[in-house]
């Protein structure tokens, strides 16, 4: 782990969320997905840009984290900003919720399938 | 470090391949296991794209203290990890990840992994004693499980002694496996999905052969 400006990274991270080191939202998981409502604005970050840009389709928390080269917790932050401004929306995933996956027959089914066919 | 993040992190080639728009539903499967055991082959074998890393940073959660308040994560962990995507149907996604089974690192699991599907413990016979601490996690954190022993040249001990070895439960399907292969990852994949169906007792379903 001794890639060059490592070391400053923090810093730049604390910036991008000015200073927050928790989402507004508590739900996300790495594999909500997320859908632009809206295209970017003038005056928006360039990061919140492109996650508008990326999100024109659905595009999990986890995928928009790798694209942009940020954090996880610092993306669900990001992502939290455009959910609350409504420039966003997110799918949750159904098994989630409790902490515990409760997969029905039928989704489990479609794994099975989906699997086979690959 | 197990991580793609020591190397330098390439510049996205353009866009990829999107989800459907009526992609709601993401899944989680997570391959846990040492470093070098071929996580990240596996992901590749099976995923529609090609695998992306990414990391988490995070300071140990709940612990508030006077003199750091106003300092930003200067004393956060990183860890970084892989995944791929493999889309089931229109509506449902399915995303497996490649994570680091040692013990440093099991923190991620409260944190990102809850809500997996299932877990694929990828063991290299060579080194059976990185596993058991990812093991005796699933088995504490009741994430169903399946054992997949890479083949690394040729088995140096039978499936049963390596049974043994981890002392798994003998209800835990072990099976082998070529991580580099696209079909034995996918039977690997299918053997965990048939596991969670025996788990859920979901028998009763027609089967779709």
């Amino acid at each position: 782990m001794n890639r060059p400006g490592t070391d400053d990274r923090p810093d730049r991270l604390y910036t991008l969320t000015s200073g927050r080191s928790r989402p507004s939202r508590e739900d996300l998981d790495l594999v909500t997905l997320i859908v632009a409502e809206s295209g970017p604005t003038a005056g928006l970050s360039s990061e919140l840009a492109a996650i508008l840009r990326l999100c024109v389709h659905p595009t999990s928390v986890v995928e928009i984290s790798a694209e942009l080269g940020l954090p996880v917790s610092i993306t669900k932050i990001l992502v939290s900003d455009l959910l609350d401004a409504g420039r966003a929306t997110a799918r949750h995933p159904r098994y989630t919720a409790s902490g515990r996956p409760e997969l029905d027959p039928a989704t489990l089914e479609k794994v099975l399938v989906g699997l086979r066919a690959l | 470090m197990d991580s793609a993040l020591s190397e330098s992190r390439p510049v996205p080639d353009g866009p990829r391949a999107p989800l459907g728009d009526r992609a709601s539903n993401g899944l989680k499967i997570v391959v846990v296991g040492g470093f070098g055991v071929g996580k990240t082959t596996m992901v590749r074998s099976v995923s529609e794209i090609r695998p992306l890393n990414t990391e988490e940073t995070m300071t140990r959660a709940g612990v508030p203290t006077d003199d750091t308040s106003h300092v930003p994560e200067k004393t956060a962990t990183t860890v970084a990890f892989d995944f791929g995507r493999i889309t089931l149907d229109e509506e449902t996604v399915l995303y497996l990840f490649g994570a680091p089974g040692q013990e440093r690192f099991w923190f991620l699991w409260d944190r990102l992994f809850a809500g997996t599907i299932g877990a694929v413990v990828l063991v290299d016979d060579r080194r059976l004693d990185e596993s058991w601490y990812a093991i005796d996690r699933l088995e504490h954190h009741g994430t169903p499980f399946i054992v997949a022993r890479n083949d690394f040249g040729g088995p140096r001990h039978s499936l049963e002694e390596v049974r043994e070895a981890l002392d798994l439960d003998p209800r835990v399907p072990l099976i082998d496996c070529d991580a580099r292969s696209r079909r034995s990852s996918k039977q690997v994949l299918l053997t965990l999905a048939e596991h969670l169906q025996t788990l859920h007792g979901a028998h009763a379903a027609a089967p779709v052969r």
